[in-house]
């Protein structure tokens, strides 16, 4: 987390990613500079996870580079912290020991982890929770615990896809303003994938629409609006505006991707499914 | 028992609550020994069933008149146990149980584990497993003893055997269940290799490995007992058989009764393990499976 030099930069260029003869994304181009909030927004399928995938290191580019601070990515590491849909909490280890788990995998004694991950938890709201089952939180408790878990071992970029989809509009609200206090306060790069139009716009620097399957990047637009993001935000013209652009990119998209799925059902279903057994069988 | 003497007895003991809960208590507390109870009068009816039947040596094609009536199966158990030569044969199955039943999960568990974990050995060995598996323990019986240079040994590999096929075919398919997202994350978090067996893996398949184990436990102990019977010198087993050889009768029902207890006593010891080590598990019902 010390650095001289800003560290954390994403750079994906040309990444494409073809299974046989289907084409999950082609020639996706993007980037994250050090410290900058960038959403991925897109029709589900389209491709955004995939990305995401390739940068945490689970799947190798068939075409293009995906570099994080100009190192070509190889396989997962804890550089590059991953946030899940599916909450992903070890359930036999408590809180804290899911806090500590890449501490331990860094080698760190039993004593620093422990007072490491009591200062992150009591940060994250959670420290009367540290010798609680996963199991016996609330979802949104789970996520703040994961997000916690993947930020203890200090990684240059956090990634996350689509942490607050399972979550409800209240709960949602509250973890996104945690998510930006504790990037304000670790000036880490986050790439965030969502479908949320109105998520992307409170959270991000920038954001990427992509296009239904195969995916690509269809604009890119930076969010005017001042930081320290606040709830009441929603309501200027700056973000009505801008919400008014990504629903019609991202409408468009909808469109197209329902039109696909009718026209060629079968061939973009067997690509998905690829694509998942693939991710699968590269655990 | 006490409490409820003390509830009815003194109800003004605790002058702040009303009359109703107490008796409100009262109820929950012997709603609660219901179950308990119904189970111990089947059991002492049970009992009383084979007194009755033995004592009057009844014969309706099923044939009582050589069974021996609970008293007699009592007394010859009060010899027994101060008989060391019992003792031994006990102690001999035990051990027999024990050190089958330890090499099949020190070899079931690691090959369940990495059976699962690599595509090519559960190719190379599965297919095997599935040809020797439906062979039953017992029919191995003569071929362990040809194998072995001792008949303790043959004895002991037939017990593995019982036991090693559902502790590796349990861990096998609880890898198989595994959600992959753990070891996404646990390899996002700087996990290699080891770390993902020993952290994410071992403990994603316990619950599966102790349904294994359980069930390995009984298959054991039905192997053991028949080859005990059929090739054994000592073993409670052996004692069991010879007992009817012997013509003491009493016997029969006495090894019947310790095989019986041996086989609770090491499935409840089974499910205390999987209870000590399976913290997490005990959330939902708060007791062992």
């Amino acid at each position: 987390m010390n650095s001289a030099s800003p560290r954390g930069r994403i750079d994906v260029a040309g990444f494409g990613l073809r299974f046989g003869q289907t084409t999950a994304v082609s020639d996706i181009s993007l980037h994250v500079k050090p410290g900058e909030f960038v959403s991925l927004i897109g029709p589900s399928g389209c491709g955004k996870s995939t990305v995401l995938n390739a940068v945490a290191g689970f799947l190798t580019p068939t075409a293009g580079r995906v570099l994080v601070d100009s190192e070509p990515v190889r396989g997962p590491s804890a550089d590059r912290g991953m946030v899940f849909q599916q909450y992903s909490l070890f359930p036999w280890k408590t809180v804290r020991e899911n806090v500590e788990f890449g501490l331990k995998m860094q080698g760190m004694g039993k004593s620093e982890r422990l007072a490491t991950a009591r200062t992150l938890l009591s940060v994250a709201g959670l420290h009367a929770f540290e010798n609680h089952y996963p199991e016996q939180l609330s979802g949104g408790m789970k996520q703040r615990v994961g997000i916690v878990r993947a930020l203890a071992t200090g990684p240059r970029v956090l990634l996350l896809d689509e942490p607050f989809g399972a979550l409800d509009a209240q709960t949602r609200m509250i973890m996104q303003e945690l998510l930006l206090d504790l990037w304000e306060g670790l000036k880490i790069s986050v790439l965030f994938v969502t479908h949320d139009i109105d998520e992307a716009i409170f959270l991000s620097d920038r954001i990427y629409v992509v296009t239904a399957a195969p995916g690509r990047i269809k604009a890119e637009l930076t969010v005017p609006l001042p930081r320290p993001r606040a709830a009441g935000m929603s309501e200027t013209a700056d973000f009505h505006h801008l919400r008014g652009r990504l629903l019609e990119l991202i409408r468009e998209e909808s469109l197209r991707a329902m039109g696909n799925e009718v026209a060629a059902q079968s061939g973009r279903r067997a690509g998905l499914d690829l694509a998942d057994a693939i991710g699968a069988a590269r655990l | 028992m006490p409490d409820m003497v003390i509830e009815i007895g003194a109800p003004v003991a605790a002058p702040l609550a009303p009359a109703g809960s107490h008796r409100a208590a009262v109820r929950t507390a012997l709603l609660r020994l219901r179950g308990p109870a119904l189970g111990l009068l089947t059991i002492a009816l049970a009992l009383l069933a084979w007194d009755l039947l033995t004592t009057y040596r009844v014969s309706f094609h099923i044939r009582f008149l050589n069974v021996p009536t609970p008293a007699s199966v009592l007394a010859s158990a009060s010899h027994a146990f101060s008989d060391p030569d019992f003792s031994y044969n006990l102690l001999i199955s035990c051990r027999r149980i024990g050190t089958g039943f330890l090499a099949a999960t020190a070899l079931g568990v690691p090959l369940g584990l990495t059976m699962g974990r690599w595509r090519l050995l559960r190719d190379a060995l599965l297919p095997l497993f599935e040809i020797v598996r439906p062979i039953p323990a017992i029919a191995w019986v003569p071929m362990s003893i040809m194998l072995w240079p001792s008949n303790e040994e043959s004895i002991v590999f037939i017990t593995f055997l019982g036991s090693f096929f559902p502790i590796l075919l349990n861990t096998l398919m609880g890898m198989g269940q595994v959600d992959p997202v753990l070891v996404r994350a646990a390899r996002c978090l700087g996990a290699k290799e080891v770390s993902i067996f020993r952290e994410v893996l071992l403990p994603a398949v316990l619950p599966q490995v102790f349904t294994g184990l359980a069930v390995g436990m009984g298959v054991a102990w039905v192997s053991l007992i028949a080859a005990e019977m059929i090739a054994g010198q000592f073993g409670i087993g052996y004692f069991t058989w010879e007992a009817y050889s012997l013509v003491q009768y009493p016997d029969i029902v006495l090894g019947m009764v310790c095989i019986g207890a041996l086989g609770l006593g090491s499935s409840a010891l089974i499910r205390l393990v999987g209870w000590l080590v399976m913290p997490w598990g005990r959330l939902a019902g708060g007791r062992p499976k």
